[in-house]
């Protein structure tokens, strides 16, 4: 019972209150990248969860075997090749997705989500938990990037779904391809579709996201650079007093 | 040829600047940016891991993976070489020059896993871009990168002194200013095209 009611929490916790984007600060380069339409959101959100669910699983499984001191390339190597393979069937089944993201697709694998929950949570624990990590963090991944997109694109488009015809294609063939928002579908404010729009959407989501959370009385969301970064171990920037040199120098 | 290796750099910093109008590189561009000295230091080890990554991966494309048809390996091989590349660096510096490696030493490990010195080199493989065009391209997104992050550091400095309402502070003013710094370098929109027209 015990077990049951933890393994929910693990799912759960990445939908709000951990949220990979909003709460812990990773992964913003696909965020702010793929967000221009909601149909890439969806499928970077659902490739990226489907390369963490397998990582994290294999990680774990192999958590116990892998040496401590060369975990960071293993890791690198098991998630790369689970990119690799997620880049091979969207190229093969939704070419339209891979013309969609482009470079942001093999970028999967430098995606901090991915190796950050690699090392904080599957190097130390259970298969089943670590997998339902990865569907929890996943699912949080793609709501931020669905939410964000669809600010993006109904503002900076004036369409909402636009394409996601090709994204369905798979599983059949679709009528539908998105709807397109009264008013806005003839004056778009393009600046929400180009870079800059990106980063102040982000911007506002993320002062919504810690207004909330101080509501609850929980912590602000700050960029933990370094705290959650992968490399923080063998960083030289983590190690203080060399740190304090530098400053000191300066 | 000349002609097109400068469009190549200029496009590289200018319009298609790597932090500003291609998201890659966020990490760095927020975390590392709040000191100009710090903001310096980073993205010289950056043109210099981008510029390195490039030579190196470029002929093990063209020479190991596209020649025996293994180009779906690119993802893992460049990722590895890279990471490998980096600590073979370090060590080098380490050992032979350490002014470089007191100036660039504490940034490279952080580099590993950047995600801009991964996309330039998968970004001049599907652009098709022979070796003097990756170097330049490569180079451009580096100084491209610095530029980003000089400019950005002087206006976090103003920032500092500014008062923010409470629910802005921190990150999201961040990103709001990293919009207005992106605003910025739409304007040179077109202009590549223009002088090279």
């Amino acid at each position: 019972m015990a077990e049951k009611k933890s393994l929910t929490k693990e799912l759960t916790k990445g939908f709000i209150a951990e949220n990979p984007v909003l709460r812990l600060v990773l992964g913003t380069c696909p965020t702010l990248a793929v967000t221009t339409s909601v149909s890439s959101a969806i499928g970077m959100g659902v490739a990226a969860t489907i390369v963490l669910v397998c990582s994290n699983i294999v990680i774990s499984a192999l958590r116990k075997v892998i040496p401590d001191k060369v975990r960071i390339p293993a890791y690198i190597v098991i998630i790369a090749s689970f990119v690799t393979i997620v880049q091979m069937i969207v190229k093969a089944f939704v070419p339209a997705l891979d013309a969609a993201l482009g470079v942001y697709l093999p970028l999967i694998v430098v995606n901090c989500i991915i190796l950050g929950r690699a090392e904080a949570f599957a190097s130390k624990n259970p298969v089943l938990a670590s997998a339902v990590d990865g569907v929890g963090m996943g699912i949080g991944f793609t709501a931020a990037l669905f939410l964000m997109a669809t600010i993006r694109e109904v503002f900076g488009a004036g369409t909402f779904l636009a394409g996601i015809k090709d994204l369905l294609s798979v599983f059949g063939d679709f009528d539908f391809n998105g709807f397109s928002v009264p008013f806005l579908a003839d004056n778009p404010m393009l600046i929400f579709i180009l870079p800059p729009g990106g980063f102040f959407v982000f911007g506002i989501l993320m002062a919504a996201a810690n207004k909330l959370a101080e509501s609850k009385g929980k912590p602000r969301a700050e960029l933990r650079g370094c705290e959650a970064c992968p490399m923080a171990q063998t960083c030289a920037l983590n190690k203080k007093n060399e740190v304090k040199e530098e400053v000191s120098e300066s | 040829m000349t002609k097109e290796l400068f469009s190549i750099l200029l496009t590289a910093i200018l319009t298609q600047n790597f932090v500003l109008a291609k998201f890659l590189g966020i990490c760095p561009f927020l975390g590392v940016s709040k000191k100009l000295n710090t903001a310096v230091g980073m993205s010289a080890a950056v043109i210099f891991v981008m510029g390195l990554a490039t030579a190196v991966c470029y002929p093990i494309n063209k020479f190991l993976l596209v020649k025996n048809d293994l180009e779906y390996l690119q993802t893992i091989v460049f990722i590895l070489v890279i990471a490998a590349l980096v600590q073979l660096v370090e060590i080098i510096l380490k050992k032979y020059i350490p002014a470089l490696y007191n100036a660039l030493g504490i940034y490279l490990p952080l580099i590993t896993t950047n995600c801009a010195v991964l996309g330039v080199v998968i970004l001049n493989v599907d652009n098709g871009y022979g070796f003097a065009q990756s170097m330049f391209n490569s180079i451009g997104a580096g100084v491209g990168f610095m530029l980003a992050m000089v400019m950005f550091a002087g206006v976090r400095s103003r920032l500092e002194s500014c008062d923010i309402p409470k629910f802005m502070q921190g990150l999201p003013i961040t990103l709001v200013a990293a919009s207005l710094v992106s605003v910025s370098f739409l304007g040179f929109t077109g202009i590549v095209e223009n002088i090279f027209a």
